[in-house]
């Protein structure tokens, strides 16, 4: 099995959000970056979880700048055969995907594996795009993913539900939440991560459909209304009257 | 020129996120003075409210399955049999699974996940949350076909009062190479799902164990909410997954939300923190949660939400 993960940087959880003056870049001063939870919790650990039954390669992909280091090497810590940068700004949706696409064509993965989303952009978009411009399907938002001989086997929660599919291999897949559990590096890995390979290799030509016009921050919440405990029944008629949302 | 919109439906039912979508597609094809054709996979009775929601046009086609090669073929010749340059879809699974492989075939810049009709006093720019509802982003989008998903419950419906003409349609799709091969259904109380629903009432581990979600669901039942919870919830298995809402779940962004003993973890606010009016009944006053609330009350549960039960009763029977 050889197997294709999408690792993107995403800021720390609680980093705060800031923008640079002319509000068109996010400010990244003081911001921890780590892997993107999607990618790694999910996408990353099924996908090594997969090489130990059924043999076979993990690599890596990210799109960006030298900077990416750090997270590509987490990636490789946790237990990622080797990796590779496409040394490009990650510009919009589409120009990223067409990056991907261009790294793993003809080189014969069994499965791309992405996060659904990352948490900063929350797009759920490149997989799909990735997906299309190889000319392969794509299974998004799966909660578990095995191997039944050519076929992945898949769920995804629908509403009410849980559906499983089959899809044909190769195949491009978006991991949510369930597809396996979060693993720590170990110190071997750590230490293995730091003389594993990590190839750089240049852009391929693509053009960007779309630019950030502006960042803002959403308007601040006005002051919690207290309603003393004894008097909740009040809060339904204020939810009428006053919020107007019953 | 033309905006083509895709309406997803279940059984012949358009849910409230297709209609939201066709509305945005039909509002910006006034704006900009064209038309907006909808497309369906499966039968539907008459245009299905499609009219009423402003598309002039239905295409209906017979495609079983939800193969995202074969929907993207569907909705590409589509496009190219209306002449469309704007393709609309709203910001659900098949949204999800469509909308990023026609971008990706046409080179159209996408904006996913809008929350507001496009500006195009100059330009055309369409606005989106980003950082997990933590910020918003201006997309300017600067390619000719543009493909946008509109965010379930953020735009809203406007009723023309029309009647769509509808006319059947079919494609080459070539082969699947996905098939559902079972689908398991999970109970679903009142039916009503998740991320469409209006009223959701939300409770954690203050609830201090499954046996007591009894009281959370009559209140559910009596505001006619659905019900959701927090990780830890799911994760020990006191509610099933599907209700967990937070950045590893599902997003949502209700009219009311009622977070009752759920502290309010950054990880928890970011999948719900769109939600118009937040009311949190926890009873640590220092809970997180508090700072995001709209309205608070400070107390144990178990005493508030009778309370809550008595007066939402009272208030649906003087209605």
């Amino acid at each position: 099995m050889k197997i294709l993960v999408c690792v993107s940087k995403a800021p720390d959880t609680t980093s705060r959000i800031a923008f640079n003056a002319d509000q068109t870049a996010f400010d990244e001063n003081g911001v921890q970056f780590i892997v993107n939870p999607y990618d790694e919790w999910y996408g990353l650990v099924r996908a090594l979880e997969l090489k130990e039954t059924l043999g076979g390669t993990v690599t890596t992909i990210s799109v960006g700048g030298a900077d990416y280091e750090p997270v590509i090497r987490k990636a490789l810590a946790i237990g990622a055969d080797d990796a590779v940068r496409v040394d490009a700004p990650e510009s919009d949706a589409l120009y990223v995907a067409s990056q991907i696409a261009a790294y793993a064509r003809g080189k014969g993965f069994d499965i791309i594996l992405c996060g659904k989303e990352t948490i900063s952009f929350n797009g759920s978009v490149v997989p799909g795009m990735v997906a299309e411009l190889l000319d392969l399907p794509y299974v998004p938002l799966a909660t578990k993913l095995d191997i039944d001989g050519q076929s992945a086997v898949l769920e995804r929660e629908v509403s009410g539900g849980v559906e499983v599919i089959e899809a044909k291999l190769p195949v491009v897949i978006s991991a949510a939440k369930g597809m396996a559990e979060q693993r720590i590096p170990n110190m071997r890995g750590i230490m293995a991560a730091r003389t594993k390979p990590l190839e750089t290799v240049a852009a391929a030509d693509a053009s960007v459909t779309t630019a950030i016009k502006a960042y803002s921050m959403p308007p601040a919440k006005g002051a919690c209304r207290y309603i003393e405990p004894e008097q909740a029944g009040d809060l339904i008629r204020i939810l009428h009257e006053e919020a107007k949302v019953i | 020129m033309a905006i083509l919109v895709f309406a997803d439906q279940h059984n012949g039912t358009f849910p409230k996120s297709s209609l939201e979508a066709v509305s945005y597609a039909a509002r910006l094809a006034q704006t900009t003075g064209t038309t907006c054709t909808a497309l369906t996979t499966g039968p539907v009775e008459g245009d299905g409210g499609l009219g009423q929601a402003g598309a002039s046009r239905l295409l209906v086609t017979d495609l079983k399955g939800q193969d995202s090669q074969q929907l993207t073929r569907l909705v590409l010749a589509a496009a190219e049999k209306e002449a469309a340059h704007i393709i609309i879809f709203s910001h659900d699974l098949m949204g999800k699974l469509v909308a990023p492989r026609v971008a990706a075939r046409l080179g159209a810049g996408m904006v996913s996940g809008a929350t507001a009709l496009p500006d195009v006093s100059s330009g055309f720019v369409v606005r989106r949350n980003v950082f997990s509802g933590k910020a918003i982003a201006d997309i300017r989008v600067d390619t000719e076909k543009k493909v946008i998903t509109v965010t379930p419950n953020s735009v809203g419906i406007v009723m023309t009062g029309g009647a769509a003409q509808v006319e059947s349609f079919s494609a080459d799709l070539g082969e699947a190479r996905t098939h559902v091969r079972e689908t398991r259904t999970e109970s679903n109380e009142h039916g009503i799902p998740l991320p469409e629903a209006d009223l959701v009432v939300s409770a954690g581990r203050g609830l201090k164990g499954p046996e007591h979600w009894g009281i959370i669901e009559e209140l559910a039942r009596e505001l006619g909410a659905a019900t959701a919870c927090s990780r830890p919830v799911s994760d020990i298995g006191w509610r099933p997954h599907h209700e967990h809402v937070g950045q590893t779940g599902i997003t949502i962004r209700p009219n009311l939300y009622i977070a009752i003993g759920i502290s309010g973890a950054i990880q928890h606010l970011a999948g719900v923190n769109g939600s118009k009016t937040i009311v949190v009944v926890n009873k640590d006053p220092e809970a997180p949660f508090f700072k995001a609330a709209d309205y608070g009350i400070v107390g144990d549960a178990f005493e508030v939400i009778p309370r809550l039960i008595e007066a939402a009763r009272q208030f649906k029977s003087a209605r």
